[in-house]
């Protein structure tokens, strides 16, 4: 039965977590994102579903532990905010490099070092252009409400499953904190071991038994021949992804004549300049890019061939998703980013202002 | 007699364990990884355990253990084992879970995980190797190089007031609540390695009977870190690094060792 | 005397040549050979193989598991 609740996005996320069926979570406190560990901690899942929760001794250890579990074909998560992120990369590029599947919620603060306890979006590049080291992608989610926050739960491990990669969360301190209506799907029963087998047993460390070979989880080859023929393969799986699992969401673009880009709480604050823009006649519209790998470049190539003379990358960063928007509109268009930084939320009128004096002029 | 007569099926006494692959050891000759493999294995195949155990790989030497020992294996970041460990752990109660770390990795880079794997008292066996050196990037120094041991990062001999002294480990972990058989053995000569490897039988029932962390130090050789013929590494390993990390029992069943019962 | 006779054989092409079953047989059974292995190591092999009591010392220390050892009663002349 669907439940309706009030509750924060961090809140959301958990619970979400819980009702797919997942098997474990492992985190480290960080604000803006402590609600999470706080709401799975007091709801002991282990009671509800068996899901194991377990606050480790570090961000690193966290996601060495979703790896482990990972590996076992589990259905695990983990979430943490901007600092401690940069501490999971070492343990994402591994799990993308032995094909594991994650979820892996980033609530950005302002950074860069220590920075702020504030929302930023200040972490599109380390998110969507790899982060750690070596050739490999994460898809990225954006949600922009707490009911994508819980929807995206269950979105994140069937794209992670299908492709064998981790799934990124992309969110920020606005989302995370804020409180919204909550609508849950019921709640799901977690994987048995022989369904675990059954979907997971060609690669999963589940107990070598005497019927397969065993399984081995590694990132590691010796030899740059194979090495280069793995790399092709995630190379190909990324492109799947690009031609498949582009999402997105649009605003009054079918007659726009300029484009506000936007992702997550920045699309927020950009509906309500667009509401302004069109009450004063100007023919604004608004992409708000869903997934960010891959991202809607074939979209907004569209827009530059439907005549769109002018796109506005919103984001609370110094212009970081404006390299994509830049890279999809190709010179063929006027492309100019505002944004804020360092935890500042800026105001519709302040885009607004933005709009009228970089792009429209 | 004739060897043909010997060399027969029914006479057979000792094999290399079926919980080994074909494959060949990718260490240098004389190197204590293999044996410390074998025994590991043996103790695994003798309990019955072969489908339920699960191991955990460093980076390392034997960063490759996984292409060695015929069980479910995951490779994990530098230092991490004890992380990974702790989840499969979790998340599979029913299963016995091992990992295999050299001393950079398990005292170094991995001291975090390793201490806190042990102090929450995760059912694991822990398998620690340490021959005082980093083998695989070749020859520099570990928390482990003794005091006054040359190597490629401590080329005039390691000095306290340079790099401090050579972490124990062992009784480190030993004094955590978490930890329940704690134990320091080699596999140089037959006796010890009959004993490390009852140590690490005993460590895995232990660990599958859920009584808290198992740790078993292997002090071992590095004969190309060292710069020795294995023989001669061996020798040098029971007059120095036994001098400083002594064999025998550190914790049993969950109750620390007198110091002077230590052999 | 020994009551049994044992023996060894040593898996040439994986041994590498450390020399720790010499050191470990303590029935001077063993010695290396002068020629090589296809790795170029020289190898394991009994030069003295009526004094092996098939006791597994060298198998036992053997890192890359090369050894494998036979054991049987003396037949009685």
């Amino acid at each position: 039965m669907a439940e309706v609740k009030l509750m924060k996005g961090n809140e959301a996320f958990a619970e979400a977590a819980i009702r797919v069926g997942s098997d474990a979570y492992f985190g480290y406190p960080i604000t803006p994102q402590s609600e999470v560990i706080e709401y799975l901690m007091t709801e002991q899942p282990h009671m509800r579903t068996g899901m194991v929760v377990l606050q480790a001794e570090s961000e690193v250890a966290a996601i060495n532990m979703v790896y482990g579990a990972a590996g076992a074909g589990k259905k695990v998560l983990t979430s943490s905010s901007s600092p401690g992120i940069s501490l999971k990369l070492e343990g994402i590029s591994y799990m993308a490099g032995a094909e594991l599947p994650a979820v892996i919620l980033n609530v950005v603060r302002g950074g860069p070092g220590l920075g702020t306890i504030q929302p930023s979006q200040a972490d599109y590049f380390q998110a969507v252009k790899g982060g750690g080291h070596g050739d490999y992608k994460m898809l990225v989610l954006a949600p922009s409400s707490v009911q994508e926050m819980a929807d995206f739960v269950e979105d994140a491990f069937d794209v992670a499953f299908r492709y064998r990669n981790p799934v990124m969360i992309l969110s920020d301190g606005v989302i995370g904190q804020m409180m919204e209506k909550v609508v849950f799907k019921p709640q799901q029963d977690r994987w048995t071991e022989e369904e675990i087998i059954k979907m997971n047993g060609s690669w999963a460390t589940t107990g070598k038994t005497a019927d397969r070979e065993r399984n081995i989880i590694t990132s590691l080859n010796m030899r740059s021949d194979a090495m280069e023929i793995h790399n092709h393969k995630l190379q190909a799986k990324y492109k799947l992804m690009e031609e498949n699992e582009v999402r997105f969401e649009e605003f009054m673009c079918d007659d726009a004549e300029y484009i506000m880009v936007a992702y997550g709480s920045s699309a927020r604050i950009a509906q309500k300049t667009l509401d302004i823009a069109r009450s004063k006649g100007i023919k604004v519209g608004l992409l708000r890019p869903i997934t960010l790998f891959p991202y809607p470049t074939k979209k907004i190539q569209e827009y530059v061939n439907n005549g769109v003379k002018g796109f506005l990358s919103v984001e609370m960063s110094a212009g970081q998703m404006v390299e994509d928007v830049r890279l999809a509109v190709n010179g063929k268009a006027e492309v100019e980013h505002y944004g804020r930084n360092g935890g500042i939320v800026p105001s519709p009128t302040e885009v607004l202002n933005a709009l009228e004096t970089q792009i429209i002029k | 007699m004739d060897l043909k007569d010997i060399i027969k099926p029914e006479n057979l006494v000792y094999t290399k364990t079926k919980n080994m692959t074909d494959k060949e050891l990718s260490y240098c000759p004389g190197c204590g990884h293999g044996t410390a493999h074998m025994i590991t294995m043996e103790a695994v195949e003798e309990l019955g355990i072969t489908e339920k155990t699960i191991g955990v790989a460093p980076v390392g030497c034997s960063v490759l253990a996984y292409e060695f020992m015929n069980v479910d294996m995951q490779q994990a970041a530098h230092g991490r084992a004890p992380a990974v460990a702790t989840a499969l752990s979790r998340v599979m109660p029913e299963k016995v879970i091992f990992t295999y770390q050299g001393d950079g990795d398990l005292a170094a880079i991995g001291t975090a995980e390793t201490i806190h794997a042990c102090n929450r008292g995760e059912n694991i066996v822990i398998i620690f190797v340490n021959n005082g050196i980093y083998g695989m990037t070749g020859g520099q120094m570990a928390p482990t190089t003794l005091m006054g041991m040359k190597s490629s990062t401590s080329p005039y001999g390691r000095t306290a007031e340079q790099n401090g002294n050579p972490l124990k480990m062992t009784e480190l972990v030993a004094q955590l609540e978490g930890t329940y058989n704690v134990s320091r053995h080699s596999v140089h000569t037959f006796k010890n390695v009959k004993k490390a490897k009852k140590a690490i039988k005993k460590a895995f029932q232990d660990a599958m009977d859920k009584k808290g962390t198992q740790f078993v130090e292997i002090v071992s050789n590095c004969n190309s870190g060292w710069k020795m013929s294995p023989v001669k590494s061996n020798e040098w390993m029971e007059e120095h690094m036994f001098a400083y990390y002594p064999l025998g029992q550190i914790k049993k069943d969950g109750v620390l060792v007198n110091n002077s019962n230590q052999n | 005397m020994s009551k049994v006779i044992g023996a060894i054989v040593v898996d040439i092409d994986k041994c590498k040549g450390c020399e720790l079953c010499v050191v470990a047989c303590p029935t001077d059974v063993i010695d290396m050979t002068k020629e090589v292995n296809a790795k170029g190591y020289a190898y394991a092999y009994m030069i003295n193989p009526e004094a092996c009591t098939g006791c597994s010392h060298c198998a036992t220390v053997c890192p890359d598991g090369v050894i494998t050892v036979y054991r049987t009663k003396k037949a009685t002349a």
